[in-house]
């Protein structure tokens, strides 16, 4: 039964493993309709498994839900209509030109009129010049577009996309960004793997995934509020040596250097500042209490879901 | 969901058509492969040696014993124990002859005339017809050849002719189809299916495979695309380029060897469509299983030797043993081998070449069901 109602992906309890490997356990998660959802976690931690289970791809071995309203283990026909997905690899096809890539699509999902739906979208991507290229022959920007206007052809309500941005310029990056929030705007569900925080913090929600187990979720804020990691910042000199005597310290969860300063930071406050209380003292380094930045907390979830796991 | 609903579901020609635009944009652009169209049928009409040499055995051999007589059945007991013959079908008249003999069913037909045995004795040198399917020429050649000397032979030891080098009676030897027992006769039809099974198999083979190798079977198995559209869609194309090959063969086996065309060049389009529509199936199923392109030409070559060397092309399969027969019979060249050579050197019609289109038919059938239900519409 297609549902009206504003969440467009509700899962419980997905669990996939391959050959006896645990890939994604026990993940349940909602998607509010309209929203972007940032799907984050380190390599191998089962985004793309996920990923694929909601559109069909994968059949999990246990959980259920549904994806608009669909159910992902029997109605994936449905789905397929209303979802676009965007591989993590570019997957159109090469040895076709953009618009013959266009084209095909536009054709397999029935469009009115294939020849114009492409090139719209040709226009709309700026391709305009370049559709009798071959695919093969574009650029890792361009290659990504193409492959955006490609699922997004259809007028999908859902879209899925598998670290989109991988391995493209910071200026293509920022344009493809502008892209999925005017898509969003329009009412589109996005829901998006990534690895850089920066995207993380353009979406309105987000869930943290590692050792495929989803550790957290929430709007960056809440993630941060989650995460009750005391945070200091410390400026000075000498910061390696610093960074040598801190890490390890009981009450200390993780020490980072970033740029000329140093994250350190804790789950347990008073532990922290007992630990850090001999090193504030050293006129030599400056220490301002700051808030966790969002990378801060995922490396420390990874960290604490790592020593869970061995 | 079954086949039927397949069909049935909206847009499904129109998926078909996007899919077969696509195949064919990229055949275009596969500039080898497009070569291999060409050149394959050519070099192998060119380079094919033509005699490879055999002595059959047990050929089957239908028998018009217009007379009961001792001699009769003398002849007939010393043309078995050479083993070349093997008698098959006992007739009663002589449309009958001609009928088995056109069917394919036997290679040799023999009629022993009525008052055979009356015109020996009298010295009047009486005729034995024998008939010959010289279409594969090796086969029948070297019997016919042994004919004459086995029967007079057992004549002698019978002592129902006197010892003499003058041979009291005649064998009217009629090499029929092909009389000048000429090979390229044989080949050439051959070679249309050869090159057929081998080129239609590995291209589709590589379809799937392919696919999956390069990460667009990804894509495609997200969007509302169903496995047999994929299927048909990727087929279409390729029985186009197979039936061009087919009419380059044939085109150049009439130009430089003169291959006769006896039968109809509609029936023979027809029915090499149905067995190139059958190695394409086959091909796809080998794409479905197979895990990687390479794998996917192994499996070709493992389906196509057989083919070559038990289906009839190579060497007379009248004359194999019966368990490689039997092999041979679930081939399809077997099957289209019996049409090609049919309808090109006999001018056989559809009646006589029923059972070859229904095995083709059933091995279609069986490929197909093995594409489709190994067809895997997720990752898993």
């Amino acid at each position: 039964m297609p549902n009206t109602s504003d969440i467009a992906i509700d899962v419980k309890g997905l669990t996939k493993s391959f050959d006896g490997r645990v890939v994604v356990r026990d993940l349940s998660m909602q998607v509010k309709r309209g929203s972007i959802y940032g799907f984050l976690g380190p390599n191998g931690s089962g985004k793309t498994t996920t990923i694929r289970m909601l559109c069909g791809l994968l059949t999990p071995d246990s959980g259920e839900g549904t994806c608009l309203g669909y159910n992902i283990r029997t109605e994936a026909d449905q789905i397929k209509n209303h979802v676009g997905y965007m591989t993590q690899k570019f997957s159109l096809y090469q040895d076709l030109s953009v618009r013959e890539n266009l084209e095909f699509v536009a054709r397999i999902y029935g469009l009115d009129a294939p020849s114009k739906s492409a090139r719209d979208m040709i226009e709309r991507l700026g391709l305009t010049g370049r559709e009798e290229q071959l695919a093969a022959q574009l650029s890792g920007g361009w290659k990504q577009r193409l492959a955006l206007g490609a699922c997004t052809l259809p007028s999908p309500q859902l879209l899925l996309l598998d670290e989109p941005t991988a391995g493209v310029d910071p200026k293509a990056r920022r344009e493809f960004w502008n892209e999925i929030h005017a898509l969003a705007n329009d009412g589109l569900t996005v829901l998006v793997s990534t690895h850089y925080m920066d995207e993380a913090e353009r979406c309105h929600e987000i869930a943290y995934i590692a050792y495929g187990e989803l550790l957290t979720h929430g709007t960056v804020d809440q993630v941060i509020e989650q995460s009750k990691l005391t945070t200091y910042n410390v400026g000075g000199g000498d910061l390696n040596g610093l960074l040598a005597e801190l890490d390890g310290k009981p009450g200390i969860d993780m020490v980072a250097p970033f740029g000329t300063s140093l994250h350190v930071s804790g789950r347990d406050e008073k532990k922290l500042e007992a630990a850090i209380k001999p090193y504030r003292a050293d006129k030599k380094f400056v220490w301002t209490r700051s808030e966790p930045s969002l990378e801060d907390v995922f490396i420390e979830l990874m960290n604490r879901s790592k020593d869970n796991f061995q | 969901m079954s086949w039927l609903d397949t069909i049935r579901r909206p847009g499904f020609w129109r998926r078909v058509q996007a899919m077969l635009t696509k195949e064919f944009i990229q055949l275009r652009r596969d500039r080898v492969s497009f070569a291999m169209i060409v050149m394959i049928p050519v070099m192998q009409l060119v380079l094919f040696g033509y005699a490879i040499n055999t002595t059959p055995r047990n050929l089957p051999t239908a028998v018009l014993l217009q007379e009961t007589s001792d001699v009769g059945r003398t002849i007939l007991a010393a043309i078995e124990r050479t083993q070349y013959f093997k008698i098959t079908h006992r007739l009663s008249t002589t449309e009958e002859f001609d009928q088995v003999l056109a069917s394919g069913k036997v290679l040799f037909a023999i009629e022993i005339p009525a008052g055979f045995e009356r015109a020996l004795r009298r010295g009047d040198v009486p005729a034995l017809l024998v008939a010959a399917d010289a279409t594969d020429p090796v086969a029948s050649g070297t019997a016919l050849g042994s004919l004459n000397r086995i029967v007079q032979l057992a004549l002698i030891n019978e002592r129902m002719l006197p010892d003499q080098t003058q041979p009291l009676f005649e064998i009217r030897a009629h090499a029929r189809y092909n009389p000048a027992a000429s090979s390229s006769l044989n080949i050439v039809p051959g070679l249309v299916g050869t090159i057929l099974t081998m080129t239609m198999l590995i291209f589709t083979a590589l379809s799937v495979t392919r696919e999956v190798e390069r990460g667009t079977m990804e894509s495609l198995l997200s969007m509302p695309i169903s496995p047999l559209e994929i299927m048909i869609g990727k087929i279409i194309p390729y029985i186009m380029v197979g039936f061009a090959q087919a009419a380059l063969i044939i085109g150049f086996g009439v130009l430089l060897f003169g291959v006769p065309i006896l039968g109809s060049l509609f029936l023979l389009a027809l029915l090499s469509t149905l067995f190139i529509a059958t190695n394409l199936s086959i091909g796809y199923s080998f794409s479905t299983i197979a895990q990687n392109q390479l794998q996917a030409i192994q499996m070709t070559f493992m389906f196509f030797l057989p083919n070559i060397l038990l289906s009839g092309f190579m060497f007379p399969f009248a004359g194999m043993p019966t368990w490689a027969q039997w092999i041979g019979e679930a081939l399809p060249l077997t099957h289209y081998l019996r049409i090609v050579r049919s309808i090109m050197l006999k001018g056989s019609g559809f009646a006589e070449l029923e059972y070859e289109v229904f095995a083709l038919f059933i091995l279609m059938l069986v490929a197909t069901t093995i594409a489709v239900t190994r067809f895997r519409r997720t990752l898993d």
